[in-house]
């Protein structure tokens, strides 16, 4: 036995005494990350949205204060109470679930054909297919949804191309409309639909489908008795995936949207920025982060049935 | 329920008058520049269990495949109960396929599977669930109606996908290699228990296999293929003892082939010479020209082993070079002088006296009617 094995030795037995097996450690590795990423900054985002606003640097009135009698903790649930007096924030919440329920939707809609075709034809088309999907991905997210505003506008490719073509006599107003951030997000969050979804359909046996045939069943009859049930766990990801990030959404409404687009990203940005009122913007994140968790549970656990069943 | 002559008691076949339940003629199927199936013609009667056998790749599973409608061919037509099925999609045939695979649907339970063509077909579902316990019985699989498929055994799963291609009643059932997947013994069961199902309900069956011993086993009658041709069909018990080729008698069981010329024939005998075990003695065959090349297949029952030379017709030396005990059967391997190995089986049966046993010297014996001489 060399010294490096049996440092490697005593090292394995010290962390096991510290109740850390192999396995503990594999599972150690994501452990570590999710506590410095996500549990550390959502501690601190709670711990500035129960504090109150101040002039000050940082904006914000500290946790824990020493008075004469030590340390004492000072925290208020008003910057949450304020959430429910301005009917502002209900109306951002709602709007952005609602935009982002309907463009999941859209998006699996839109996203569903064009999985299965991929899915159902053959190398080397399917690659050069796959490739086309993902290629968006090689520019800047914030160009390419520009690059909309110059195809959306009164004056743009779009209406240019549909009076030229006779198909209408004044431009179409789509720009700063619910319909562009619509647009927008169902042509960003297209790949995050399309990928898990094609990962599903391909995977879908073809005999199971001559079978259904075979048994009488019309080619509609088998897409929503076999295909559907069996891609379940695949619309559910890609759900999943659209879903979560639409809600939060700020870019693409604040590109696209209009003054009446209301959505939570945006209350944020303006809260952060513009009113620099931290506890309420905090305040906003912790209730949109409850607000997407909940609907996100029941997803998760109807996916993880879907897939029993598959 | 069923005729009460069933086919495999009438062999409707024998009589050459009898109208065939599904004519397949002149069927071709090409993809791209391979010829997969290679102008095939079939006559199968009613309530046969027809099985098709041939090895990977020959064609018999894209032949079914153009029987149950997933395949168009490119030359030919299937006729099916009087009905030409061209241009008929695969869910408006009177055929059902029971898949290599099984195919069960994973998310439905054993009796949503088997319901499903009735379902489809608008039966009502008091009806069609009364009709799938029903057919659960019959392949007495009725305690696992709720299951999943994947909490069944491959032999449990394989039945559903039986019960399921039944339950709508087909003219004509086809089945792809349906105890592939079956452990030996559990396979050597169900051939049994599929003619038991097979005979009472007098449904056509055609049966895709590689084993020569479940085609002998299930079948009326054998199709042979080879590189997408029918090469013989017949009932098993003339393919075996009658191949009409060297790839036949060389597929279906164990044969001993011969190569050697046509010398002299008589009436009633025939010499072929030049073989590895010098000149042989059959009978003779219709249609030989002297010096003809042909090839004599002896099978390793017909062949005796004996210590004395004896007076058969052919009777050549060799050597025991191994002996395999099977139980019910000895299986040797005995050299002759041109170095040629012959295999011998002998049921244990029928050893009298101290068995012959390895590295002695030997005479074989047989018959002139023992062997089939074959031109091709
Ligand atoms: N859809 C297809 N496209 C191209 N070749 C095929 C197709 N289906 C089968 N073949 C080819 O046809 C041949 C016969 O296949 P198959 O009928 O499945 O053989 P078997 O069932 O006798 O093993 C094989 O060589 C196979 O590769
Ligand atoms: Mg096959």
């Amino acid at each position: 036995m060399s010294l490096s094995d049996t440092q490697n030795g005593r090292t394995a037995s010290l962390l096991r005494k510290m109740g850390f097996s192999g396995r503990g450690l594999v599972i150690a590795v994501p452990t570590l990350w999710l506590l410095v990423f996500f549990l550390i900054p959502f501690l601190v985002v709670l711990k500035i949205s129960v504090a109150e606003p101040l002039i000050a640097r940082p904006p914000y009135s500290p946790l824990f204060v020493e008075g004469p009698d030590g340390w004492s903790i000072k925290a208020t649930l008003s910057n949450y109470a304020y959430l429910l007096e301005d009917s502002l924030y209900i109306k951002a919440y709602w709007s952005s679930i609602k935009i982002a329920f309907f463009s999941t939707i859209l998006t699996l809609l839109v996203g569903y054909p064009m999985a299965y075709y991929i899915a159902r034809s053959q190398e080397p088309k399917r690659s050069l297919l796959l490739l086309l999907i993902v290629l968006p991905f090689w520019t800047s997210f914030l160009l390419r949804v520009y690059a909309w505003i110059g195809i959306l506008k009164a004056n743009g490719t779009l209406n240019g191309l549909l009076i030229s073509l006779g198909i209408i006599n004044e431009p179409l107003i789509i720009l700063q409309t619910d319909i562009a951030v619509y647009i927008g997000v169902v042509y960003t969050y297209l790949p995050f639909m399309i990928l898990p979804l094609y990962a599903n359909l391909v995977k879908l046996d073809g005999s199971l489908l001559e079978a259904s045939a075979d048994l009488g069943a019309s080619p509609i009859s088998t897409f929503f008795r076999i295909t559907l049930p069996l891609s379940l766990p695949g619309i559910i990801a890609g759900s999943m995936l659209v879903f979560i990030p639409v809600i939060g959404e700020y870019v693409i409404p604040a590109l696209l949207g209009g003054p009446d687009t209301l959505m939570i990203g945006k209350v944020l940005w303006t809260e952060f920025f513009n009113n620099r009122d931290w506890p309420v913007a905090s305040a906003v994140a912790i209730a949109m982060l409850i607000a997407v968790v909940v609907p996100v549970m029941f997803l998760r656990m109807a996916q993880t049935k879907a897939e029993e069943n598959a | 329920m069923a005729d009460s002559a069933i086919a495999a008691e009438t062999k409707p076949w024998r009589s050459g008058t009898a109208e065939p339940f599904i004519r397949i003629q002149n069927i071709s199927k090409i993809f791209g520049d391979f010829t997969a199936v290679d102008d095939v013609s079939l006559d199968i009667y009613k309530g046969e269990l027809f099985c098709l056998l041939g090895g990977s790749g020959c064609g018999k599973s894209t032949l079914l495949r153009m029987l149950a409608g997933f395949e168009t061919p490119t030359q030919g037509s299937i006729t099916i109960d009087g009905q030409n099925v061209a241009g008929v999609p695969a869910s408006e045939r009177p055929t059902n396929m029971m898949f290599q695979s099984y195919a069960l649907f994973p998310h439905m339970s054993v009796e949503k599977n088997v319901a499903y063509g009735l379902l489809r077909e608008g039966v009502p579902k008091e009806q069609a669930m009364a009709r799938t316990a029903e057919m659960l019985n019959l392949v007495k699989l009725g305690n696992f109606a709720k299951r999943k498929p994947h909490q069944l055994s491959g032999g449990q799963q394989q039945r559903v996908a039986l019960a399921r291609a039944l339950i709508k009643q087909p003219k004509l059932l086809l089945l792809d290699e349906p105890l592939g997947a079956l452990d030996k013994k559990l396979r050597e069961e169900t051939q049994f228990e599929l003619i038991r199902i097979q005979e009472s309900l007098g449904v056509t069956f055609i049966v895709v296999t590689h084993d020569q011993e479940e085609a002998m086993t299930l079948s009326t009658r054998i199709g042979v293929m080879n590189e997408g041709k029918i090469v013989q069909v017949g009932e098993p018990e003339e393919i075996y003892e009658h191949p009409n080729s060297r790839f036949v008698a060389d597929f279906i069981g164990t044969v001993n082939l011969f190569q050697g010329r046509v010398d002299v024939v008589a009436p009633n005998e025939m010499r072929i010479t030049g073989t590895e075990a010098g000149d042989l003695i059959t009978k003779p065959i219709e249609g030989l020209s002297a010096k003809q090349t042909v090839s004599l297949a002896l099978r390793p029952e017909r062949i005796s082993i004996s210590r004395e030379a004896t007076s058969a017709a052919n009777c050549i030396p060799g050597f025991v070079e191994e002996v395999a005990y099977l139980g019910n059967l000895s299986i040797y391997r005995v050299n002759i002088a041109s170095g040629k190995t012959i295999k011998v089986t002998l049921s244990n049966l029928d050893i009298e006296g101290e068995p012959i046993t390895w590295h002695e010297d030997v005479f074989l014996s047989w018959n002139a009617g023992s062997g089939v001489v074959l031109t091709t």
